[in-house]
């Protein structure tokens, strides 16, 4: 195995450490088990896998407070574990049946959780970008002290409504941080085949929003980018961009052969910049956790996922009548 | 030469205003561009400006005179070496006075009679009506709402400081703050998405859009984002809140500006579509439509805008998204309408009774979910139906009607259902053109004609 650059960091805790690893640890199986269920016909449609990206949504949930709200794109499963939502509801929404998150009539990219704050789940791209600004204008209006993580991909970052939104964002100060999780692929184009100019943070500039660029390799440098992010908003000082320089392992859904890239530049991402193995290297090296305590835990996740899978395979599909019902609610009287 | 200084249009769809008040006064010499008088017309009041130079001779038109008619007379210009006196012979209208550019609005003379009394009432008998613009209502109707809860807010371009593009949130701002009454920059697709995102964080957002021509920008959000999350959410959260603007055509506004988009918006399953003709109308839908627990789209009308209706004094008066109401009663043909195509039916109904037809005319005010009952009920008796809508042909609202009829009246239909529809042509700029482009009353008799073989 090639040598990869440690991050450990002294001000961090063992046990926030050892918590980050479980939580990418089950994004990560829990997607390998979405392929291979997606494999044998039972996930259909689009599947959009989070595998590579998973220090994104871990660093930033550990920079959030309850309360705060998520909103993101199609690729969406791993911001939903990361939030605390059901790994089986997740997965039996994949599956399309009646315990599934929407009661299966979502599917992969439209899931919702109001208890998680969680606010889908879209599958326009860059949709979910005023979506999110307008989430934490309501947060704004009801003086709430909440902030809004709008997450979305190098690829939505070249729609208007991104920069219709910055605009207004910036002007009434919205409690919004902007994540672009750039993967670097916009589903087969490369960045550099798409973006005038590489840096994606600076994109705020016209309109006063400061912006960094983040390691998102790299879940300690995420997290403290998060709450760096999360104070600027909290404070009332308006939006925040963070650009966090990520790798999908996947193709862009699993009908994609990837031919826009080669598997060397994939094994070299996975060898040498994995998130997962970068955390699991600290922990052993730091002497915070032993090899035995590293497979329980992969042993204790591989069940959940597991269980999920089962989960999602024996619910029930909707009931027919399920087809009329949601499309309006009724009025409270 | 006496120069006559004319009454000028100071937006499409003006037809008269009032003179407010002079800058000037007789024998006060004036150059091109001098402000002159401010002139209120039913959206703003403007300033009109001098176009050529010379003495005030005769001031024709006193102030404070409500009601002048565009083209009017209101002042005489004289030019170097003239006398009052020389003024006061008939002169002759100069082709350099600013109105004479703006030609005088040619659809919406459209006779209105909404003293028809209608049979039905959404109001208990004995109320005390008191008259007002479909504009005041409108505006009635949100502010009594956001008094009520303080999670409505509005939003859109120019619906605060300048007080609506077309005068409908006028003293919204002075009452509640730009908290909210909100102004955008122009950025339809950005805000409607902005307001979504707000109706599912806890809000009742209203969004105006200037007119819903330009809510094509914004209608990936309006469908995709607010139609179908509730959906898609299997009944987690939808999205409380109301897009409302002008809808079709105004006047003389080209093929970009003039669009009807009922059918559009009545296509899709998760909205609501509502469009009034009445004040009455606008204000109890507008005050359902903020309360109701689903996005709402509220299509108005510029031409109705500016309409005097009678409207309940009630403290809180609703109508109910869904219901037709049947304008007047009669017994040979259904006409069936919506929004300013009442205007035609109406016109058309009045004009047929003289020759002896008796018309019943069914407003459907709402056209999702649309009270096709009443509408088929109402076909069981007169056997005999014309819908009239200002929208394009293919894929109209009529044509839904008609497919209804057909599948649940069919053996009491006497005659084909006929569609009066715009024409299936963007909308021309001439005059002459785009009066013909839209749906007219000779249009709606001849097909009442047609199908009461007459």
């Amino acid at each position: 195995m090639a040598a990869r650059k440690t991050t450990a960091k002294s001000n961090v805790s063992a046990k926030d450490l050892l918590q980050h690893y479980k939580d990418m640890l089950l994004i990560r199986r829990f997607e390998e088990k979405a392929g291979q269920l997606y494999g044998m016909g039972l996930i259909g449609g689009f599947c959009h896998l989070y595998i590579g990206q998973e220090a994104v949504v871990v660093g930033l949930e550990a920079a959030a407070e309850e309360g705060d709200k998520r909103i993101t794109s199609y690729r969406d499963h791993g911001h939903m574990l990361a939030c605390g939502m059901d790994p089986n509801g997740v997965m039996a929404e994949l599956t399309g049946r009646i315990d599934g998150y929407s009661k299966g009539k979502g599917g992969s990219m439209h899931m919702f959780s109001k208890e998680k704050h969680f606010y889908g789940g879209h599958g326009i791209v860059a949709a979910q970008v005023p979506l999110g600004a307008g989430l934490a204008f309501a947060d704004k209006y009801q003086d709430n002290g909440r902030v809004t993580f709008t997450y979305f991909g190098d690829g939505a970052a070249n729609q208007g409504q991104v920069y219709e939104t910055f605009n207004m964002a910036a002007i009434w100060d919205l409690p919004c941080i902007f994540v672009i999780e750039n993967n670097q692929y916009a589903m087969g184009t490369s960045q550099d085949r798409s973006t005038s100019t590489p840096d994606l943070h600076t994109r705020g500039e016209a309109f006063g929003i400061p912006g960094e660029i983040v390691d998102g390799m790299d879940v300690m440098a995420v997290k403290e980018a998060g709450e760096r992010a999360v104070k600027h908003c909290r404070s009332g000082k308006g939006p925040y961009i963070l650009e966090i320089k990520t790798y999908r392992y996947r193709g862009h859904s699993m009908s994609d052969p990837a031919k826009y890239r080669t598997r060397e530049e994939v094994q070299k991402m996975r060898d040498e910049r994995d998130p997962i193995e970068q955390v699991r290297d600290v922990l052993l090296t730091g002497k915070h956790a032993s090899e035995d305590d590293l497979k329980a835990i992969d042993k204790e996740i591989k069940k959940v996922v597991n269980a999920s899978a089962e989960f999602a395979k024996d619910s029930p599909l909707p009931d027919v009548s399920e087809l009329w019902t949601d499309i309006y609610a009724e009025a409270e009287v | 030469m006496a120069i006559e200084i004319l009454m000028p249009a100071l937006s499409p769809t003006m037809e008269e205003g009032t003179l407010a008040k002079w800058l000037v006064k007789e024998g006060d010499t004036v150059s091109s561009g001098d402000i002159i008088a401010e002139i209120e017309t039913d959206k703003a009041t403007m300033e009109f400006e001098a176009v050529d130079e010379g003495v005030i001779g005769s001031i024709l038109v006193p102030e404070g005179s409500a009601g002048v008619a565009v083209n009017t007379a209101i002042a005489l210009l004289l030019e170097e070496g003239e006398s009052a006196d020389d003024a006061s012979a008939p002169a002759p209208v100069a082709a350099t006075a600013p109105s004479v550019l703006a030609a005088p609005v040619q659809h919406n003379e459209i006779a209105d009679k909404p003293q028809w009394r209608a049979p039905q009432s959404d109001w208990p008998e004995g109320t005390r009506m008191k008259q007002q613009t479909v504009r005041e209502a409108l505006r009635d109707a949100m502010s009594e709402e956001m008094r009520s809860d303080e999670s409505v807010f509005l939003m859109g371009e120019e619906v605060g400081e300048y007080q609506g593009a077309y005068k409908i949130s006028q003293g919204m701002l002075d009452e509640f703050g730009s908290k909210r009454v909100i102004d955008t920059p122009i950025t339809e697709h950005g805000f409607a998405g902005i307001a979504v995102g707000a109706s599912f964080g806890g809000l009742k957002p209203i969004v105006e859009f200037m007119t819903f021509n330009f809510a094509m920008q914004a209608i990936d959000h309006i469908i995709n984002s607010a139609a179908k999350t509730l959906y898609m959410s299997g009944g987690q959260m939808g999205a409380p809140m109301v897009f409302r603007g002008p809808n079709g055509a105004a006047a003389r506004v080209g093929a970009q500006h003039s669009q009807d988009y009922a059918a559009w918006y009545a296509h899709i399953p998760g909205l609501k579509v509502v469009m009034p003709y009445t004040a009455a109308d606008a204000k109890g839908l507008m005050k359902s439509a903020i309360r109701d627990p689903n996005p709402v789209i509220f299509l108005e009308n510029e031409i109705l805008y500016g309409r005097t209706f009678e409207v309940p004094v009630l403290d809180d008066f609703t109508v109910p998204i869904g219901k037709a109401r049947i304008a007047c009663e009669g017994s040979d043909v259904t006409i069936v309408s919506f929004g300013i195509g009442m205007s035609y039916a109406m016109e058309a109904a009045e004009k047929l009774s003289e020759s002896g037809v008796s018309s019943e005319v069914i407003d459907l005010r709402s056209l999702r979910p649309m009270d096709t009952q009443t509408v088929i009920e109402s076909v069981k008796k007169t056997n005999r139906c014309v819908t009239v809508e200002e929208g394009f042909p293919v894929g109209a609202i009529g044509n839904h009607i008609s497919a209804v009829l057909m599948q649940e009246a069919f053996d009491y239909l006497d005659a084909p259902v006929i569609n009066c529809t715009g024409k299936d042509v963007p909308m021309p700029y001439a005059a002459n053109l785009e009066k013909l482009a839209l749906t007219t009353t000779d249009e709606v008799i001849e097909a009442v004609q047609k199908v009461t073989y007459r």
